[in-house]
């Protein structure tokens, strides 16, 4: 078998192991690369930007653990970035478990770098409803049609900052984050295009071209996929980047002096030394992994990039073999193939 | 803890420095048009401080003031409360919790990063229920024109006319697909999506499998369809079992050729990917609508050598299906799919009319760009109107 | 009888919903109806996990091939169910928030349902590369084109897309990789994308006309 046969008839779990390479190799060495900020990117960071202090932001998270790699670095920024323009926040999702997400997300980012937010005074956590784009059809009108409490379990009524919440119009920005359906797509026909409200956000890079005819009129701005989330934490970086070092620091700070604190209460002796060491340990690590923890779509869309090579290779390979194996079939007369695999003919037998 | 109308910055900058900023101009507060009533719109001109790109005016804040019954200005003074703050640029705000029963009164002020302006007030306003939404009048003109050119035509070919109707290469392979699985005998696999009924995708989904259905029960090939919701499952059995009753053979027919797997997106698949590597179908139909899943799937399904038809809405999947299916449907044709296959007239008119839309949407599209274009060449304000009217008439708002 | 009562509730309901958007009293019409159908899609549930249980079930009795499968599908779909009812090990009791921190439901949320989707989701990166690899072949013209096009978008995503052409003066700023791949998916696979959803709408209103109108039967069973 010559050299151009057996990479025309290469097993795809040959493939496979490529692409694991070119994945994990960048993760391991976390190699990453120089962002420049696209204008549909700067677009989102912009309209988030002029937001002025306490102008309500419905935070939308309609994405799930399976979709959570690819949306989660741009979640986080989006949050940072609202956050440190003091909006208040509402948390929804029209995805069952993005009510997890949601959560985690509060508990990673918000809580330890923005201790001055107060749930029900600063943020809220609306939870999930069944519904898909039925769920923004009422909340377009009437949120409390909906919504009796909030994700918590806490009635509506008894929250400070939904007091003056009727519905959608009450919003200044919707900023989505989603994986599919229901999400960005939904939320600009049935939510802010009805009720003239702005609207950004995020969403997977498979989606992102089902997006581009409503921007920049109906959708302000938006960032698809990894590359996406590593554009803005590009420009996040560039304007707030000491801000947002400062305080993951102080959280990480506070965070440390709670944690010996707790262990002081339950433990004594060398087993005290111990287990301080150890909380230390972490809290250096996690002080030495700052960027990559900030800014985590930079640090993503090494393996992507890498892995778009890895693909571009295969399919020059592909193609160079497909051309070597033409020639040499025009010599030989071939019996064509059944009907069924007609479309295939021309490929490697897998 | 953050108030809406506290300046944002508390290190206030020297008094000689501190330049008053102007309040907005002649707001005003009026009914919202077209709706259901229970909000009013508010709306102004911009503050003469806030310029774009200007970083003077930060935003302005909207308060609101019920108008007592007995109105004395002292009272009114004091009732006025924040009710929400908008950004910069802005000139228009819906106050979407007002009761009809009761006028209100706006108060806005320009918000700067140190220090808010002088309010400007509006007159009063009360919010109220209007019977037709004239906003949406243009969507009315519109769905009465394609739905009437729909009917129309399946009553056109009702009456026995005959039409030309393309043929699609992926419906003409679904009975050479059926009947390799019977030659082989190996199962036929049909995956209507992971949507639920209420998705018109899959509704065209359930009418393919019915017309695929009635070949399999003469042929008495065996299929399986795993369902990824409970109402789909219950849904395709009956399509199946009524298509085996047409057959003459109620017998072949087992509830278990259709089950529920899981709504969860990717334990569907890994439960579809599982059938496909223990059965080895001979023929896999994917017919609904689909997401991340489709590649998984297709590729699966490329690597047991069955043969792939199929047919979705969602343009996102339409490239992975075309990459590793030896069909596709591509949107529409996934519609046109049950006309099809049926053949029958008034069946094959809705076709037809559907053709008629893409026509109009042609005509309206050419006619828009060449308005768009003889405005730009001879910067008619004239033409610029039309263009605009044209414009708008497509645009649909609340 | 078993045909004409669904015809007769889907001309009404069809007719009525396509007449509220027009008026803003009966707008949210189209939001009760979707929530009916929420509630009949939860009790369709119990017909869904009945029958994976009754097939599944079977498969194991009989030990019929591949009857292990269908066993860890069935322990999975009770154990969560119990846990999850039952709020095993959750520190606010029965009556606590279900995704509180610590409970059983959480620990098979976060240490099963996160991976297994995740890993479920990341075999897409396998399967993008061999069906580029297999697809994506210059058979023809148009198949040229395509892949001129996947290159450049592909290209244009990566860092060395941007390094490539960094040195073009600013009046060619329009030859830089990423901006022609920003050009191909804003301009033409827009225009490609529109056309599609046009399509794609005309076809959902006539299936939907036909449905409405009882043209379209084949999904209540048979004609």
């Amino acid at each position: 078998m010559r050299i151009y046969e057996k990479i025309r008839d290469i097993d795809r779990r040959l493939i496979f192991l490529l692409i694991a390479l070119a994945v994990s190799l960048p993760i391991i060495f976390q190699i990453s690369f120089p962002e420049i900020t696209t204008p549909m990117v700067k677009k989102v960071f912009d309209q988030i930007d002029s937001m002025p202090a306490g102008s309500k932001v419905l935070l939308a998270f309609d994405y799930d653990p399976a979709s959570e790699p690819e949306l989660q670095p741009m979640a986080n920024s989006l949050l940072r970035h609202l956050a440190l323009r003091r909006c208040k926040l509402y948390f929804i999702t029209l995805w069952p478990v993005g009510q997890n997400m949601i959560e985690d997300t509060i508990k990673n980012v918000l809580l330890p770098e923005f201790g001055e937010y107060t749930y029900g005074v600063d943020y809220v956590n609306l939870g999930f409803k069944s519904g898909n784009e039925g769920v923004i059809k009422v909340v377009q009108t009437n949120l409390r049609k909906l919504y009796t409490t909030d994700g918590r379990g806490t009635a509506i009524d008894k929250i400070q900052m939904l007091k003056d919440v009727k519905s959608l119009a009450s919003m200044a920005l919707i900023v989505n984050v989603s994986a599919g359906y229901p999400g960005l797509k939904e939320w600009i026909q049935y939510g802010s295009d009805p009720v003239g409200l702005a609207i950004v956000g995020g969403c997977t890079a498979v989606q992102a071209p089902l997006l581009y005819p409503y921007y920049p009129n109906q959708l302000i701005g938006f960032m698809g996929g990894i590359k996406g989330a590593a554009e803005y934490d590009e420009i996040l970086r560039k304007n707030y980047g000491d801000q947002i070092s400062q305080r993951y620091k102080n959280g990480l700070q506070s965070w440390l002096s709670t944690e010996v604190g707790k262990l002081r209460a339950s433990y004594t002796g060398e087993q005290l030394q111990q287990r301080i060491a150890e909380a230390q340990e972490k809290y250096k690590q996690k002080l030495d992994s700052e960027k990559k923890e900030l800014y985590l779509g930079l640090f993503r869309m090494g393996p992507q990039a890498i892995a778009h090579l890895v693909i571009m290779l295969l399919i020059v390979t592909g193609n160079v073999t497909f051309f070597i194996d033409r020639r040499r079939r025009k010599k030989k007369t071939v019996s064509s193939p059944p009907a069924f695999l007609r479309k295939q003919e021309a490929g490697p037998s897998e | 803890m953050l108030t809406a109308f506290v300046p944002r910055s508390q290190a206030r900058p020297d008094a000689a420095m501190l330049v008053r900023i102007r309040p907005p101009v002649s707001p005003r507060a009026f009914d919202t048009p077209s709706d259901a009533g229970g909000c009013i719109t508010v709306r102004w001109q911009l503050s003469p401080d806030d310029q774009p790109g200007g970083k003077l005016v930060e935003g302005y804040g909207i308060y609101r003031a019920e108008e007592p019954a007995g109105p004395s200005a002292a009272l009114r003074v004091n009732s006025f409360k924040p009710i929400d703050v908008v950004p910069a640029g802005t000139t228009e705000y819906k106050d979407s919790s007002t009761d009809d029963a009761k006028t209100y009164r706006y108060r806005l002020v320009a918000l700067s990063e140190f220090e808010n302006s002088e309010p400007a007030e509006t007159p009063v306003a009360q919010s109220s229920l209007q019977l037709f939404n004239l906003n949406r009048l243009n969507l009315l003109v519109i769905s009465i024109i394609i739905s009437g050119t729909v009917i129309f035509y399946i009553q056109y070919l009702k009456s026995g006319r005959q039409t030309f109707i393309r043929k699609i290469a992926g419906l003409e392979a679904v009975d050479e697909a059926i009947g390799r699985a019977t030659e082989m005998g190996r199962p036929i696999l049909f995956i209507p999506g992971i949507q639920d009924m209420n998705d018109i995708q899959t509704v065209a989904g359930m009418i393919i499998l019915g017309r695929i259905a009635k070949t399999i029960a003469e042929y008495d090939t065996p299929i399986e369809v795993p369902t990824s919701r409970a109402l789909v499952m219950t849904t395709a059995r009956e399509i199946v079992k009524e298509a085996y009753l047409a057959a003459g053979r109620p017998d072949a027919y087992s509830d278990d050729m259709i089950y529920y797997l899981t709504d969860e997106q990717f334990g569907y698949v890994a439960g579809v990917n599982g059938i496909m590597v223990r059965k080895k179908p001979a023929a896999c139909f994917y017919m609904g609508a689909f997401f991340a899943e489709s590649l998984i799937l297709a590729e699966t399904g490329n690597d047991i050598g069955a043969i792939q038809i199929a047919g979705t809405a969602m343009p996102a999947q339409l490239p992975f299906f075309i990459a590793a299916c030896d069909y596709t449907l591509i949107g529409e044709e996934l519609f046109a799919a049950s006309a099809y296959l049926s053949g029958e007239p008034k069946q094959l008119g809705s076709l037809k009319g559907q053709d008629m839309g893409k026509i109009i949407a042609m005509a309206c599209i050419l006619f828009g760009v060449f308005l768009a274009t003889l405005t730009s060449v001879t910067g008619s304000s004239a033409i610029l109107e039309v263009l605009e009217w044209f414009r708008s008439f497509f645009s649909v708002s609340a | 009888m078993k045909r004409t009562v669904p015809l007769v509730i889907t001309f009404v309901v069809g007719w009525v919903l396509i007449f509220s958007v027009f008026f803003p009293y009966t707008e949210s019409l189209g939001e009760d109806f979707s929530v009916f159908f929420d509630i009949i899609a939860s009790i369709a549930f119990i017909l869904g996990g009945g029958s994976l249980i009754k097939m599944f079930g079977a498969k194991v009795i009989k030990r019929q091939p591949g009857w292990g499968y269908a066993l860890v599908a069935i322990v999975g779909f009770v154990g969560t169910l119990v846990v999850g009812l039952l709020k095993t090990g959750n520190p606010e009791g029965i009556t606590g928030n279900v995704l509180a921190e610590g409970s059983a439901i959480m620990a098979v949320y976060d240490y099963m349902f996160k991976p297994c989707g995740a890993t479920m989701f990341a075999l897409l990166a396998f399967y993008v590369a061999s069906a580029a690899y297999r697809a994506f072949r210059a058979k023809n013209t148009e198949a040229v084109i395509l892949l001129v096009t996947a290159f450049i978008i592909l290209f244009g995503r990566t860092f060395l897309g941007t390094l490539a052409t960094i040195w073009l003066p600013e009046q060619l700023d329009f030859l830089k990789i990423p901006n022609i791949a920003s050009w191909i998916m804003i301009v033409l696979n827009q225009a490609g994308n529109r056309a599609i959803m046009i399509g794609i709408s005309l076809g959902i209103i006539s299936t939907s006309l036909k449905v409405i109108l009882g043209i379209e039967r084949s999904y209540l069973g048979s004609e």
